[in-house]
């Protein structure tokens, strides 16, 4: 019963946030929208019982990644909004046509198979905790793990190079 | 009335297909990438009520990784928007038509 309450309120309330960040023509309103829906997902990462996952949801997706965001806006600067006029033809009722296809093909799909079709599993069987999750990652996945942190290095490595070397491209504008 | 794991895919479908409109209408660089974060959180919904119904934790370990790669994405894309901005001062991937013939 708390779970149904909390999946409606705050499924309403992700709806809103997507919505929002799709509508409004200032981008810092947009990134408030994001942050929103990931405070939602994070809701419903506890109610499925990941609860490490939903801590690492709001460090990292709601604080971190929207921080960069909100910077990114306020740099580039939020005055200018960009205008509702279309330039392509046909590009939005082709792009209004492509998502009410795949909503039709979600519904199909949905009424198919797994809304009605899933059996009920035991709620909240499943341990999420740091415990369970840290001894899964370095006892099955250490290669993958090591290789994220690869990653990182190699983003952070390219993030500064595209900050660095901008120099002698200046005079291609 | 108890919340099966459908009803979160069934969400999550949803919130994908919003990103889905935003990346489709909008054509502030920046708001299309925060349309593919929105695609992402909502992959990782599924992964996360995926495992709940099967009962494995590999679902929140792919969704642990799925973030270390869009926070890796998030750093290189804002970097590259930044860079655009300074050469050309916009984000609106329309004005980007240096390739045009």
């Amino acid at each position: 019963m708390v779970e149904l309450v909390l999946f409606i309120l705050f499924g309403l309330v992700a709806l809103f946030g997507a919505v929002t960040m799709v509508w409004a023509r200032n981008p810092v309103y947009s990134a408030m929208g994001l942050m929103l829906t990931m405070f939602s997902i994070a809701v419903f990462y506890v109610s499925n019982a990941a609860h490490f996952i939903a801590a690492v949801q709001v460090i990292i997706y709601a604080g971190a990644v929207m921080t960069l965001f909100l910077f990114v806006v306020m740099l580039i600067g939020v005055d200018n909004e960009e205008s509702r006029k279309e330039n392509i033809p046909l590009q939005r009722p082709a792009a209004l046509a492509v998502i009410a296809l795949f909503g039709v093909g979600v519904i199909l799909a949905g009424r198919s198979a797994w809304v009605t079709g899933s059996r009920v599993s035991g709620l909240g069987e499943i341990d999420g905790s740091v415990e369970r999750v840290g001894s899964e990652l370095f006892n099955n996945w250490l290669l993958p793990f090591e290789v994220t942190a690869l990653l990182l290095i190699v983003a952070a490595t390219g993030a500064i190079a595209l900050a660095f070397f901008r120099d002698d491209e200046e005079t291609g504008t | 009335m108890t919340v099966t794991p459908g009803w979160y895919m069934a969400l999550a479908a949803a919130l994908f297909v919003i990103g889905v409109g935003g990346i489709l209408l909008r054509r502030n660089a920046l708001v299309m990438f925060m349309s593919v974060e929105l695609m992402l959180n909502a992959v990782n919904l599924t992964f996360v009520a995926a495992g709940r119904e099967l009962n494995a934790i590999e679902g929140q370990i792919s969704v642990l990784f799925v973030m270390v790669v869009a926070a890796a994405e998030v750093v290189v894309g804002l970097a590259i928007i930044v860079a655009v901005f300074r050469r050309r001062k916009t984000a609106s991937v329309d004005e980007l038509a240096g390739l045009k013939g």
